[in-house]
């Protein structure tokens, strides 16, 4: 790529923490994920880490690409294996603020395990995960997140599997830190981001991104995508997990909120007051 | 006996892949999507939701469990595909040994991909050289029709009784994956599946007649159910070409282990696999425009390794350059089949010099030109009597 890309102005604040040289950016136009990236960076910069302590850690995907765009220490990993990556950072230098940034696929698909004891040990770790419902990268196939009914290349007439919940995941396998927003609700996405990397630890924060793939094999516009997001969410405070299921075509509300904020001795401190004795 | 009709069809060597699996009516279907090997399944899943193909279609949620679903189907009898990539494939790994191990007939296809890390999603065939210990019958194809005809011949050659091994059928990502080429397939399947007729060849799971598959084996026995699998893969090599043949007498094509381009007379024979033969054909027949005496030969089947037919082909010859499109790290001469060629013509009494190169690593294009000055270096080196006992690295910027 030659030709010089210029951010846009209202960019100015994270253009530091952007690699410039490396756009465009993969992404389909109208691609939820860059709203995601430019919150996240407005996130760091307002935490009161310092950004050389600031590690992003990404599956493979859609989502994943995220690493390859910001200008911190970075880290793309295997498809499904971010966590126990980003839980080998932490291990070894405990100062790091560690975030993981990915798919839905990558996270509760293929890297589902890791996710799941991850949480149970409540490892110091955030986790970012970019959900638009399908296996964005490789075309648009069934995920364990699309909900049911959905049609996708793998499954044209609809698809029959119960999706996956992630908030009624992560509370269940341990999580101390959950929320659930969508790339409409920036500000609130943006004040779980600055949670998440106060909280000492698991933490996840499920964003809803629409996904153009995911909206023309179901015969809409990605617009009305965003629009169905629009009109379905529901900001709920002390939101009940049970009624987290996404049902995107249908009539229930998709309910945003944060689902559990606790207290739990983190994995890492337990480990280094146990080696300090 | 029914006779066969053909219908033309363009045709990329993914879809060739789909159709010949529905016309070979498998039962059970597990996959996880993967660049260069996704649109396979979909095609699949189009067959499925279709009614075109009457088969149960798993969603994995990665490939590990892909080709452990594909098992846990096969040892209950059915006939089970599954296709993958790079680090599909090299996640399926452990899975790799116990389908062979359990003597299971699954037959699968990889579209060639390069190893991470650093990722690629490009053409080469390191993910494929990786399992070649796993006992897993290797075909390599070089043409969307072949591939076709190979996942055909593979349940066939897979579930005779002789056999009893999973079947790989391999062939360029994207080169081949992703290129449209004309490609005939059965307008009436029967005629496939009286050719792949469904034999209760393998011991399977039954309520009736209750057994254990894959229990523990002590040092009194491991060894012996192993050594079945080296007997399993020398009657393979015979059967592939039985059934190679037959397919031949019935369809009018057939391809044989190795593939014999204009060596007859040729001093020097460029050997190698997959798309890249055809490039290399290409660049024969450039080459012997211009007098060069070189022909070409690929490796069709690499296990079991056809020994006995590379020996024949080769002898008699100044040089054999060996194009490989993976590196054993480590290794001096790195090449893969470079390697299994030079310690299968150990015994020979008189040999070809062998020339070792790799090439089209994370699918860095190989063209005509390449093969040529490929080939005017191994002359060079062979005129001066120093033809180099390590691997060539075609190109890298070193
Ligand atoms: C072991 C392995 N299997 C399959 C793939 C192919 N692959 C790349 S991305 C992806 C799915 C991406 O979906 P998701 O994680 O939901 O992220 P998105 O692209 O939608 O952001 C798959 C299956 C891979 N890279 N590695």
């Amino acid at each position: 790529m030659s030709s010089k890309i210029e951010l846009p102005p209202t960019y100015k604040d994270i253009e530091d923490l952007i690699r410039v040289d490396r756009l465009p950016t993969i992404w389909c136009p109208g691609c939820g994920i860059g709203i995601v990236l430019k919150t996240l960076l407005r996130a760091i910069k307002k935490s009161d880490i310092d950004v050389d302590r600031h590690v992003i850690v990404s599956g493979i995907g859609c989502a994943g690409r995220v690493s390859g765009y910001v200008r911190l220490d970075s880290y793309h990993v295997l498809h499904g294996r971010a966590i126990p990556f980003a839980i080998g950072i932490k291990l070894a230098k405990p100062e790091l603020e560690v975030t993981v940034v990915s798919g839905d696929g990558d996270i509760v698909g293929i890297g589902g395990n890791h996710f799941i004891h991850a949480a149970r040990r409540n490892h110091d770790i955030n986790v970012v995960i970019v959900n638009n419902m399908i296996y964005g990268m490789t075309g648009g196939q069934v995920a364990p997140t699309t909900p049911r009914g959905a049609r996708t290349t793998t499954t044209p007439y609809g698809n029959i599997e119960r999706s996956i919940s992630i908030p009624l995941l992560a509370i269940a396998a341990g999580a101390t830190y959950v929320a659930r927003w969508s790339v409409l609700h920036v500000d609130h996405m943006m004040n779980s981001f600055i949670k998440m990397f106060r909280h000492k630890g698991f933490a996840v924060v499920e964003i809803l991104s629409p996904c153009t793939l995911f909206a023309s094999r179901n015969g809409i516009e990605l617009l009305q995508l965003y629009e169905i997001l629009r009109r379905k969410c529901k900001i709920v405070s002390n939101p009940d997990p049970w009624e987290s299921h996404i049902d995107i075509f249908g009539d229930k509300p998709i309910i945003l909120g944060e689902f559990i904020e606790i207290e739990r001795p983190s994995y890492e401190e337990l480990v280094w007051s146990s080696i300090r004795g | 006996m029914q006779e066969v009709k053909w219908r033309r069809l363009p045709l990329n060597s993914n879809y060739a892949v789909a159709y010949a699996v529905k016309d070979c009516d498998v039962d059970v279907i597990a996959a996880y999507p993967i660049t260069p090997q996704t649109t396979v399944v979909e095609k699949l899943s189009e067959f499925i939701a279709n009614g075109e193909l009457d088969a149960e279609m798993i969603h994995v949620e990665s490939e590990h469990s892909a080709l452990s679903a594909a098992i846990g189907a096969a040892a209950v009898g059915a006939r089970t595909f599954t296709a993958t990539a790079a680090q599909g494939l090299e996640l399926m790994h452990e899975m790799l040994h116990i389908a062979s191990g359990l003597r299971l007939p699954i037959v699968m296809t990889i579209a060639t991909r390069a190893l991470s890390a650093p990722i690629s999603i490009w053409c080469d065939y390191s993910d494929l050289m990786n399992t070649r210990d796993a006992s897993w019958i290797t075909l390599i194809a070089s043409s969307a029709q072949e591939v076709y005809d190979s996942v055909i011949q593979a349940y066939r050659i897979a579930e005779d009784p002789r056999v009893l091994l999973p079947v790989m059928v391999a062939y360029d990502g994207f080169i081949m994956s992703h290129t449209y080429e004309p490609v005939y397939v059965a307008e009436n399947p029967e005629v496939i599946r009286e050719f792949v007729p469904r034999r209760k060849t393998w011991l399977t799971l039954d309520p009736d007649k209750p057994i254990t598959l894959g229990p523990i084996a002590n040092p009194d026995w491991y060894y012996e159910i192993k050594y079945q699998q080296v007997v399993a893969m020398e009657e393979a090599y015979k059967v592939i070409k039985e059934v190679d043949e037959e397919f031949g007498r019935r369809f009018g094509r057939s391809y044989g282990v190795i593939e014999k381009y204009r060596i007859e007379d040729a001093d020097i024979v460029l050997l190698t696999y997959g798309g890249l033969f055809g490039t290399v054909r290409e660049a024969i027949d450039a080459m012997r425009k211009r007098g060069i005496n070189v022909g070409g030969l690929r490796l069709r089947l690499w296990r079991p390794f056809p020994a006995e037919e590379i020996i024949e082909s080769v002898k008699g010859k100044k040089l054999v350059i060996v194009l490989d499109r993976a590196i054993s790290y480590g290794a001096r001469i790195a090449g893969p089949v470079a390697l299994e060629l030079m310690s299968t013509m150990y015994r020979m009494s008189e040999k070809p010099e062998v020339l070792s190169v790799v090439v089209g690593i994370g699918q860095r294009t190989v063209t005509e030109e390449d093969i040529a000055e490929i080939t005017a270096l191994g002359m060079k080196y062979l005129e001066e009597k120093r033809v180099p006992n390590q691997t060539i690295y075609w190109g890298v910027r070193a």
